[in-house]
């Protein structure tokens, strides 16, 4: 019986990709926070993004994964540093925050953290998981995912291609610019 | 040594806490934009976890509902991205910059 072995043995090599995809995550979200520099803002929010791909790939959400990379990191982050590049003199522009601002931000954040920490633990130690994650080869096949889409919420998934269409209508009107009009 | 949903609350709020910190801490309003979506990327990694840890389903129905949750708040945020990014061209085309202290008032001078 190597069975317990092996779920051990599972079970270590979840906690070291969810430790390695936690710093990348956490690490470039710092980054993200602290950098003046825009394009090196951006480059970091790609690696805390690829990062939180990673970590639906651990939850079992491998079409989730997918899209995060496709969607996000191919295509809102690119449309960002397309963004940087037509609104900058230079792509390397710098706007510094104020030190009043600095403290403020800062004194927020920490506070935040620690009593967001402080609530989850105290909420977790009170309500332990009732039911047990899902195991076996594929339990969430992106097959399920299809037929939920089309079937329990297609009303939204209909409103979502709607939107879609009106927003890249007004996105066109938006970014055009006055000096095309007469 | 498992992983269980507290990891994943602790890294999503620290995430969330990175993204609110960005949206103060920045004066470009493409920083902004940035921050807006850590946040959402928080959001997201929890209804993910809750899924998959508190509300999986049985092996022959899984609840997706979480994951479902995560696929429309990436097209909200890929929908948001493009409209702000819209205003921030609409705006620089105006005023030559895109520094949010200069954008109390969106209308052309004079």
């Amino acid at each position: 019986m190597n069975l317990p072995l092996a779920i051990s043995e599972t079970a270590t090599a979840t906690a070291v990709l969810f430790y390695a995809l936690a710093l990348m995550c956490a690490g470039s979200a710092v980054v993200v926070v602290v950098s003046r520099n825009i394009v090196r803002t951006a480059v970091a929010l790609m690696f805390s993004l690829v990062g939180v791909a990673g970590l639906y790939f651990l939850l079992n959400a491998e079409f989730l994964a997918a899209v995060q990379l496709v969607v996000y990191a191919g295509g809102t982050l690119i449309l960002m540093i397309f963004g940087v590049m037509l609104t900058s003199r230079s792509p390397t522009s710098r706007f510094e925050p104020s030190k009043s601002e600095v403290v403020v931000a800062v004194s927020i954040g920490v506070v935040l953290m620690v009593s967001l920490t402080a609530a989850l633990l105290h909420w977790t130690r009170r309500n332990p998981p009732q039911s047990a994650p899902l195991t076996g080869e594929h339990p969430y096949a992106v097959a399920e995912l299809g037929k939920a889409l089309l079937g329990d919420y297609l009303v939204p998934f209909e409103l979502a291609s709607v939107l879609l269409l009106s927003v890249m209508i007004g996105a066109a009107y938006l970014a055009k610019g006055r000096r095309d009009l007469p | 040594m498992t992983i269980g949903l507290t990891h994943f609350l602790v890294l999503a709020a620290f995430l969330f806490v990175c993204g609110l910190m960005t949206i103060l801490l920045k004066r470009n309003a493409i920083g902004i934009l940035m921050g807006v979506e850590l946040v959402l990327n928080a959001a997201n990694v929890n209804l993910v976890a809750f899924n998959y840890y508190q509300h999986p389903g049985s092996a022959a129905h899984p609840l997706l509902t979480g994951q479902i949750f995560a696929i429309f708040i990436i097209v909200l945020a890929a929908a948001e991205a493009a409209v702000a990014l819209a205003i921030f061209l609409s705006f620089y085309n105006s005023f030559s910059t895109i520094d949010v202290e200069r954008a109390n008032e969106m209308r052309e001078q004079g």
